[in-house]
């Protein structure tokens, strides 16, 4: 298979551009094929095969279909870097636009509008005016993409030329493709924007050409509906019963496009609102189990209809649930999506779901599973009880980063739910293994400081942080000497007293850090000053963690 | 519920380009369809995606963006395929890449690959870029996607593939030049006709049509045996050599279609609910661009002039009432440090008279794992080192019975910490014939045409899993 076309590849060797341009001077049709296509194959390794340009175009007249797109796809490289040359060619193209052959008119065309060069776009006016009003369909649908083209080119002569018109005109026609070309054209020449574009005279053709045309082009036509601003609720109605049947096409985009335009009419409809929003649902599942870019882009759509609606999928959840083998950027998203939907009467599975995936050998995800069970403990207040269990069960497998990402999660718990789960505290202490992470350091030593007064070895467990206080990441230090100065409040004693006078030592002498130095001095003055003053300032409860699913 | 604000409507921009590049960073061949993409656009790709400085899982997402340029790359074998899109809008916002279109036209652009030329990998792009350059040229212009239904772009694409290259290439260098312009001008005549994925004029001896309904069995089942999540993704694919335009009309058992037409038909209400009991809930359905949809949507018969040869019909989707083809109950002691003792069951649950074949269970064992017993009532099994399983294969497997594993695992005795092993699951993969995990049937198939000839009819059933990478029959051991 390989030997196919590779061979053209082959065989560089010093003198080629020579002997290239002499083949292309004989007049053996199987010969210039070859040759053609070895210097394509050049073109496309990088060479430079610009000189062989007026040799190439010398060939350029010929019956030969296969030859003629040869050549033309050679010229679309090259005309740009050599306007004067590409002038050579030019005779060819509007002679070709001329042919009878309808795919060589369009051809012709086609290539034109793709040779970006200012002194050709005066010759292709002409050959445009026809080509627009040629009797054949497929010469039309691609005159209409070239009015775009050349409107980025030259929008003056666009407009002088009368071609915006005569596009408009198009709109009109009879054949749904050319009719879908030249929607897309008008979209291009408003730079991407669908507004606009279709007004309600022209909506029953649309719904005609809808039906009608190509895959792509009822994607162009949907996206146009969805700009569409409706006159009224019974225009709407109209609308969307015409497209709702694009649900069940089999392109995907068309389908994605179909449920845009049902989003953007919702509003005016708002009778049909319910049973509107669950008919988008059933497509948007399918679409998971097709291959796994389309189900990345159906799950991020998903997860951006929710921020609006969630109540449609609610029904749907178990589609969330991560298969062992999704590759990872998959998960992540079916992870985001499982956290959005989670609510009191499904948190069950899906606690199961989430312990399960914390277990996962990409740990990365299994973090964020971690995370996620306690966002559902704070967004499902009734379970929190079960997330805690949950987390006490990943803390007891003793996996070092999911011990520590169980820890700050509880941490957050234990804030939102103040006094309830206090009782797991010594099964933590007792479990722990080597923090490692900052983050988890610092959430084990707040835990330490706020329930000073239940965990009984917490001067031990606080000293071993305070003998290596040096190495620490300075947010770890804050909350150290924060901690430290709550358990002296809460337990009192010589031995506490000590370990205080230990931290504010080295805040205020050993680290040139001015955050943890001030806040030393601060804890300094309130303690010299003594009383219940200080308890007030320092042991308040912090205010509960805000939970916000989506962020 | 109150009213939320509408989420963005997201409008897509076109393709400005298209290129192939293989895991190496070469670039096979690249197809700019618009001015506002140069090769600096490649070289950030380059840099950037393919040699990711390590930003973490991000990476592996198939988009990426680039300042204004969208990146969907879409892996085929050993290359990605990848559609640039240029919009100058905000993620999300109204100048924002149409991503669905790109990915969708990116599958169609795989699926030509391998229908001119047999794959869509490097050998076979760099043997067969002419006809590539031909085919991206044809099927998008300027950024916009134009015909990409494969028959029909047979009809005036030059280039053969080299898959096709045999017959057909002979046939068209004997054409002569007159020949070839009235080919073309009958292709730019069906191309732009409302049946663009059918020629006129075709001719049969024998006319015959094949339907095949191909289920897929996604499982995920607990180690109690709970179902977690089953579904089926199903898809009628239908083979057709037909003369002349027919029109076809498929009847299914399902209850959307039958409820309609028993309702016409006035059949009394004892005859009906009867006939209920068997009816399929159909949670979706996805048709061929030939299906007359707006005839579905108001009739629920699905109605169409096919496209010559292969294709796929409907695509469905069931998740209620299925009938699972197997059930498996593992059990993986721990014996002490280095040994395991994994049983497992299997157990055929369709009727005696269907047989299934080529059944394979993976059952996932700890890296470390020195050796592996094996015992099984049937089929041969053996523990495969580089995948880190035990593999138990049968040949056949009628309805109602029962097969089973026992095996005792070996670890390699290591001075590491012995950390938890967290079993992943075990996975199956099957092909029963004759059987549907839905009940779905096809009750009728008509064929009419003007000259009225006569059809045979070949309708098959198979339900399957494993075979693709979206479908997956797992249980989870612990």
């Amino acid at each position: 298979m390989s030997s196919h076309d590779s061979r053209y590849f082959s065989s560089h060797k010093k003198g080629e551009i020579a002997e290239w341009r002499q083949d292309l001077k004989r007049n053996d049709r199987d010969l210039l094929k070859t040759t053609v296509k070895r210097i394509i194959a050049a073109m496309t390794v990088g060479k430079d095969v610009c000189s062989l340009f007026p040799d190439v175009i010398n060939c350029m007249q010929t019956e030969d279909i296969e030859l003629k797109k040869l050549i033309y796809l050679y010229s679309i490289n090259y005309a740009r870097s050599n306007p004067d040359l590409a002038i050579l060619a030019v005779n060819t193209f509007v002679k070709d636009s001329q042919d009878p052959n309808p795919l060589i008119r369009a051809l012709a065309v086609r290539t034109m509008g793709c040779i970006r060069v200012d002194r050709i776009v005066e010759y292709l006016c002409d050959p445009l005016h026809l080509a627009l009003r040629d009797s054949d369909p497929y010469v039309r649908k691609t005159a209409a993409i070239c009015v775009a083209k050349l409107y980025s080119i030259n929008r003056e002569l666009v407009i002088d030329r009368g071609f915006l018109q005569q596009l408009n005109g198009l709109l009109l026609d009879d054949n749904p493709m050319v009719m879908a070309n030249s929607i897309a054209a008008l979209v291009e020449i408003q730079k991407g924007s669908c507004a606009q574009i279709i007004d309600s005279s022209l909506l029953s053709r649309v719904f005609t050409s809808l039906e009608a045309c190509t895959e792509w082009g009822k994607v162009t036509i949907l996206d146009c509906l969805a700009a569409y601003e409706s006159t009224s609720a019974t225009e709407a109605e109209h609308i969307l019963e015409s497209i709702l049947p694009k649900l069940q096409h089999a392109n995907y985009a068309v389908v994605l496009a179909c449920i845009r335009v049902i989003l953007s009419k919702l509003h005016q409809v708002q009778h049909l609102r319910e049973s509107l929003l669950q008919r988008i649902v059933p497509p948007l599942i399918t679409m998971l189990n097709a291959e796994p870019e389309i189900q990345y882009v159906a799950l991020t759509s998903i997860s951006e209809i929710m921020d609006a609606f969630v109540f449609p999928f609610l029904h749907s959840y178990k589609a969330f649930f991560c298969k062992y083998n999704d590759p990872s950027y998959v998960k992540h998203e079916k992870l985001n999506i499982l956290v959005k939907i989670t609510n009191e009467n499904n948190v069950g599975d899906i606690l199961l779901e989430l312990k399960e995936y914390s277990g996962e050998v990409d740990i990365e995800f299994a973090r964020k599973a971690i995370r996620s069970i306690g966002i559902c403990a704070l967004s499902v207040p009734e379970y929190s009880q079960g997330c805690v269990s949950a987390l006490m069960c990943i803390i007891d497998t003793k996996v070092n980063y999911a011990v520590q990402e169980a820890l700050v999660v509880l941490k957050d718990i234990f804030r939102c739910y103040p006094d309830r789960y206090e009782s797991v505290i010594s099964r933590l202490c007792q479990s722990l293994v080597s923090l490692d992470e900052p983050e988890a350091k610092k959430s084990f030593i707040w835990i330490l400081g706020e329930y000073a007064d239940r965990i009984e070895n917490v001067i031990d467990l606080l000293r071993t942080f305070i003998d290596g206080v040096d190495d620490e990441p300075v947010v770890v230090q804050l909350q150290l000497l924060t901690s430290t100065v709550k358990l002296f409040l809460k337990r009192p004693s010589e031995e506490s007293k000590s370990l205080v006078q230990q931290m504010l030592m080295f805040a205020t002498h050993e680290s040139e850090h001015p955050d943890l130095r001030d806040r030393a001095y601060v804890y300094w003055r309130l303690l010299s000053h003594g009383g219940d003053k200080v308890a007030s300032v320092v042991t308040s409860h912090m205010p509960a963690p805000q939970c916000n699913p989506s962020s | 519920m109150s009213s939320a604000p509408a989420p963005p409507v997201r409008v897509g921009h076109a393709l400005s380009g298209i290129f192939v590049i293989n895991l190496r960073g070469d670039v096979l061949l690249m197809r700019a369809y618009r001015e506002d993409i140069e090769r600096h656009v490649l070289d950030a790709f380059r840099t950037q995606i393919l040699n990711p400085r390590d930003d973490g899982f991000a990476t592996e997402a198939p988009v990426r963006r680039i300042g204004s340029v969208t990146y969907m790359m879409k892996r085929s074998r050993d290359v990605y395929v990848v559609g640039i899109a240029r919009g100058q809008g905000e993620r999300g916002g109204p100048g924002d890449a149409n991503l669905m279109l790109g990915f969708t036209f990116l599958g169609h652009v795989v699926r030509l690959c391998n229908q001119y030329f047999g794959a869509c990998d490097e050998n076979a792009i760099r043997g067969n870029f002419v006809l590539m350059y031909e085919l991206l040229d044809e099927i998008c212009d300027d950024g916009y996607p134009q015909i990409t239904a494969g028959e029909t772009l047979k009809t005036y694409i030059t280039q053969k593939g080299s898959k096709l290259e045999g017959a057909i290439g002979k046939e068209a260098m004997e054409r002569s030049a007159a020949e070839d312009q009235r080919r073309a001008m009958e292709a730019a005549k069906q191309v732009t006709s409302a049946v663009q994925w059918r020629r006129e004029g075709l001719s049969y001896k024998k006319n015959e049509v094949y339907l095949d309904i191909v289920e897929s069995v996604n499982l995920m089942m607990s180690a109690e045996g709970t179902v977690l999540r089953a579904n089926v993704q199903g898809s009628i694919y239908m083979r057709t050599f037909l003369s002349g335009m027919p029109n076809l009309s498929v009847g299914l058992n399902d209850r959307l279609g039958e409820t309609t037409r028993v309702t016409s038909r006035g059949e009394d209400a004892e005859t009906s609910a009867a006939r209920d009991r068997r009816l399929i809930d159909l949670d979706d359905l996805q048709f061929h661009q030939c299906v007359r949809l707006d005839k579905f949507s108001a009739e629920k018969v699905i109605e169409f002039t096919p496209p010559d040869g292969e294709f796929e019909l409907v695509k469905y989707r069931v998740s209620d009432n299925i009938t699972l083809p197997f059930k498996l109950m593992p059990v993986v002691k721990e014996l002490g440090r280095t040994r395991l003792a994994v049983t497992v069951n299997l157990r055929s649950l369709y009727g005696p008279t269907t047989v299934a074949n080529e059944i394979k269970v993976r059952i996932p064992v700890p890296k470390l794992t020195a050796r592996a017993t094996i015992n099984v009532s049937g089929g041969k099994a053996k523990y495969v080192p580089e995948e880190g399983c035990l593999r138990w294969k049968i040949k056949k497997c009628a309805g109602h019975e029962e097969y089973q594993l026992d095996a005792e695992v070996l670890l390699a005795n290591t001075l590491e910490d012995h950390k938890p092993w967290v079993q992943p699951p075990i996975n199956i993969a099957f092909h029963v014939p004759m059987f549907t995990a839905s009940g779905l049937r096809v009750r009728f198939l008509e064929v009419k045409e003007a000259s009225n000839y006569d059809v045979v009819r070949w309708v098959r059933y198979l339900c399957q899993s494993g075979g693709s990478s979206s479908s997956s029959y797992e249980i989870r051991c612990a």
